[in-house]
């Protein structure tokens, strides 16, 4: 898809020939996420979708205690030093940012009174200022009004490489400054197109700038508030176990009209995904739970208790098959899969064509994740059941054998393929996951029908994972010819996500292995048009450029998607709790009720 | 037994365990993980993060210099703090030890309740009936692991059922009478799984310690003397018998302290065990750290109380 018809496209919704849902589907299917296509409707001049409010409850509180599962409890309440999701989703019980984005990838306000937009000039046309207005008549926990001050504050306080804030990256880049005690204008040294990274979303959430302020840089991690903490949010902290318990009671003075509808609120961490579900969904001990790693299977076998369902939020995380385009079997100066090395057998590109054959994406989707892992084609997006035809991965072991006969590889007396005396023989790593090692099997027994034998090996996924220099079997290091986990995209905007491709991101041992490009594939096209896209300001270019990003990565089989893996919760039949896979699982929290 | 022998005894704990924090710190430091591995693998938090991280927590230094560091603030009382927390890891251990001991101690008591009289009836009749059932019951329950019976209670009385809760939580918001049925209610299933567990490989110990004694001669003595059987069992058999049995009960107490992983687990109860289970998967080296040594000093001091009982309960056994 290119940039005229993305116009058109954009013409269609605004003359009403297509609805603003079909609008987002479309582009989803061709890899963009659902933020950044509601950010392009929003740029053309079409409102962003008001969504309309289905909260019941008619005064605030009154319903009881609210108990949820996060079967790896919150271990800090800090948002800026909340290292993974769990942290977020426990801070932002208590803490609130600007705005958030809701599942249909919308922005909404929360402590900001609108959302910066062309029409009133608080979103600069040259693409370097954005100004944000505060709502007001907002107070912190302990009764002091919420101000620019703490806005600009906030800022300070995660750009100091000391504080080892691990917000910085939103921080370090901008300057904020106040306008009046009631707005704030953020400043970029470029045009910057995807403005919503400070103060909005997962890491977006505000701290007091008076009970923080003696308590920055180096002391950052002495400040009693990090303990019990103090914000804007609908709850008010009550008491914190590290990894145990969270629990907070009804703010009576929150912000928002009617809300929140519980007295109490209870975050309990510990033990496992299965038994979470369980207390969910079978005995109802609990309202939610949160992250149900679980095959399918089983969460369909607890549903049937009746006491609650689950609910998928699509977002960007995706499970893929990465193809290395070094050498893993030479060393060099102390270095296996070297960058500028080039893999014997994985460098034709036929092979690499017969490997996207061989994926069957579609029986991995139905026997191992099932709703929980969807069959993709793209890199970057949260594809649905009704755009499938629109996707172009096919299952075709003929097919595969025929590319693979026609580019000189003939099966030997052992059935393996070979030319030139290298035989089509890989090794295939994961982390130590059922689902995986499932999946393995499963394109191993493919390969194998069409002469390519794959030897599966599992790592256990604390090594995997890990950063540790000195070990070979972790993924940065990516010592084999395949490897398959999954990446997480932890943001709306697509842009820091795709540098994972980028030529300078190549993982080396020179960079201790932090860069972000594993594959180590090289491409002058790919980096010319990411950097087309980190300077372009008119939002459908933008668009195109991604998607043209996106088709270069599947295009030359850099890396080959297996299923895109939703968020999965599991909630109990009387609780309304709206997801959304582009922000926290607590994004919506005030929000949350019982129907009687 | 001299004050000598206590005074010498006490030294040698410390070079056995400064040895043991020695093992302990190289252990962790060259186990593989990363306590920033979650932070590298998100884009959106540029490497210099986890980076200057690592240097503010002194995780690039050499490890002799890293363990120094450790011992010295040891020393001073400071545990250090945790990396997935930042919070002070005594503060973190305080914090679960109510619990821990609540939970474990009850299970502790629960099995000596049970294992003291029926292994002390099952070695005053050997082969009997009762004997033979008690036998049969403690085999089913030291065979059985505490992950499968605790799964099957939950699913008998909290699924099938509904009688009890599956999530055992450590503030319940109620109090008076009701905080306590709540207490009871949810602590049955946790003190069950782990008092019968530990209660059954426990009568056989008393068994034996009891059959070993009840067919001395001073027994039979005491018997002829005219004393009811019920007195010669609780005077003199048991008396003896326990000398044994005390040591080991001694011997389990740091147990008591280190929580139980599995069973911890399950129920989700928030006792020192989950918390060093959530360590070790985070990487949490300090964590780890405090939680061990004070297992291992524990361990030692045990030992040490041991031995003296020992000596006090038998006084043949003379110490130079």
């Amino acid at each position: 898809m290119n940039e005229r018809e993305l116009r058109g496209l954009i013409d269609g919704v605004k003359t009403g020939r297509m609805s603003r849902r079909g609008f987002v589907r479309r582009m989803v299917a061709v890899g963009l996420t659902a933020p950044m296509a509601t950010q392009l409707l929003a740029y053309s001049g079409v409102a962003m979708a008001q969504a309309k409010s289905t909260y019941k409850p008619t005064k605030r509180g009154g319903g009881g205690l609210l108990k949820v599962l996060w079967w790896q409890g919150p271990t800090l309440l800090n948002p800026h030093f909340a290292v993974g999701t769990k942290d977020q989703d426990g801070s932002r019980l208590f803490y609130e940012p600007l705005a958030n984005w809701d599942g249909e990838g919308n922005m909404k306000p929360v402590l900001a009174a609108s959302i910066p937009n062309r029409e009133d000039g608080t979103l600069a046309a040259d693409g370097k200022s954005v100004v944000w207005k505060l709502k007001q008549g907002v107070k912190w926990h302990d009764g002091k009004p919420f101000t620019a001050d703490d806005v600009v504050f906030n800022w300070e306080y995660a750009k100091d490489p000391a504080t080892a804030a691990v917000t910085v990256a939103n921080y370090k880049d901008i300057v904020v400054e106040k306008v009046d005690d009631y707005s704030v204008r953020i400043k970029f040294d470029k045009p910057t197109p995807f403005w919503a990274n400070a103060f909005v979303g997962t890491q977006g959430m505000i701290i007091p700038k008076h009970l923080y302020a003696d308590f920055t840089g180096a002391k950052s991690r002495e400040a009693p508030t990090n303990l019990k903490p103090v914000g804007t949010g609908p709850y008010m902290f009550k008491d914190f176990k590290p990894g145990d318990m969270v629990a907070g009671v009804i703010n009576p003075n929150y912000h928002m009209a009617n809300k929140p509808h519980f007295d109490a609120i209870e975050m309990k961490g510990g033990g496992d995904a299965v038994s979470a579900a369980r207390a969910v969904l079978q005995t109802g001990e609990y309202d939610f739970a949160w992250n149900m790693q679980v095959e399918d299977e089983i969460l369909l076998r607890l549903e049937k208790g009746g006491k609650g369902h689950c609910v998928i939020s699509p977002g960007g995380n995706i499970e893929h098959m990465q193809l290395n385009t070094t050498d893993p079997w030479t060393e060099v100066d102390g270095e296996r899969s070297r960058l500028g090395t080039k893999h014997p057998t994985l460098s034709d590109p036929a092979v690499r064509q017969a490997l996207t054959l061989l994926v069957d994406k579609a029986s991995v989707e139905k026997f191992i994740y099932g709703r929980t892992g969807i069959a993709t084609a793209n890199f970057v997006n949260n594809p649905e059941k009704f755009n499938s035809k629109n996707m172009k991965f096919e299952f075709n072991i003929d097919k595969a054998n025929e590319l693979l006969e026609k580019a000189g590889w003939k099966k030997g007396a052992d059935g393996i393929r070979e030319k030139d005396g290298k035989k089509l023989k890989f090794v295939f790593q994961t982390s130590i996951n059922q689902p995986r090692q499932k999946t393995q099997a499963i394109i191993k027994q493919a390969c194998q029908k069409a002469g390519i034998d794959i030897e599966v090996k599992a790592v256990t996924a604390s090594v995997f994972f890990s950063s540790d220099v000195a070990n070979p079997d972790t993924y940065p290091h990516f010592y084999t010819d395949l490897q398959m986990y999954t990446t997480t995209m932890t943001q709306p905007d697509p842009e820091l996500f795709m540098n994972q491709f980028c030529s300078w991101e190549a993982a080396t041992k020179a960079n201790k292995w932090q860069g972000r490009n594993i594959t180590r594939w090289q491409s002058q096209e790919y980096d010319d048009n990411y950097k087309a896209g980190q300077n372009e300001l008119d939002p459908v270019k933008r668009a195109a450029i991604f998607i043209k990003a996106n088709d270069l990565v599947i295009a030359n089989q850099v890396v080959i998607p297996v299923v895109a893996r939703p968020g999965v919760a599991a909630v109990g039949n009387k609780l309304q709790a709206e997801m959304s896979g582009w922000d926290n699982n607590t994004w919506d929290i005030e929000s949350w009720y019982k129907e009687g | 037994m001299s004050r000598q022998y206590v005074i010498r005894r006490l030294l040698v704990m410390i070079p056995s365990l400064l040895g043991i924090s020695v093992i302990l710190f190289c252990v962790l430091a060259m186990a593989p993980g990363d306590p920033f591995a979650e932070l590298a693998a998100n884009p959106a938090i540029p490497p210099e993060v986890a980076a200057s991280l690592r240097a503010k927590f002194g995780l690039d230094d050499p490890v002799w210099m890293r363990y120094l560091h450790w011992i010295a603030a040891m020393a001073r009382g400071d545990w250090g703090f945790s990396f997935a927390s930042r919070i002070d890891v005594d503060t973190l251990i305080l914090q679960r030890l109510p619990t821990t001991l609540m939970v474990i101690g009850a299970a502790q008591l629960l099995a000596i309740v049970v294992a003291l009289p029926v292994g002390v009836l099952a070695g005053t009749r050997p082969y009997s009936i009762f004997d033979q059932v008690a036998n049969t019951l403690a085999f089913v329950g030291f065979s059985l692991p505490t992950f499968f019976t605790g799964l099957l209670l939950i699913l008998v009385f909290s699924v099938k059922l509904e009688w009890l809760p599956m999530v055992y939580r450590a503030d319940l918001n109620v109090t008076g009478w009701q905080w306590v049925v709540e207490q009871v209610r949810q602590s049955i299933m946790p003190v069950l799984v782990l008092g019968l567990f530990q209660g059954a490989s426990l009568v056989r110990y008393v068994r034996s310690a009891v059959l070993d004694v009840v067919r001395l001669d001073y027994v039979t003595t005491a018997r002829s003397k005219g004393i009811g059987e019920r007195r010669v069992i609780t005077r003199h058999i048991v008396r003896t018998a326990l000398i044994p049995v005390v040591t080991l009960v001694a011997l389990q107490m740091p147990i008591i302290f280190g929580g139980a992983l599995v069973t911890e687990q399950i129920f989700r109860v928030p006792g020192i065990g989950s918390l060093l289970i959530s360590a070790m998967l985070a990487n949490d080296t300090p964590v780890v750290m405090a939680v061990t040594f004070v297992l291992a000093c524990l361990v030692v001091f045990f030992n040490f109380i041991a031995d003296v009982l020992y000596g006090w309960l038998d006084p043949r056994i003379s110490y130079r």
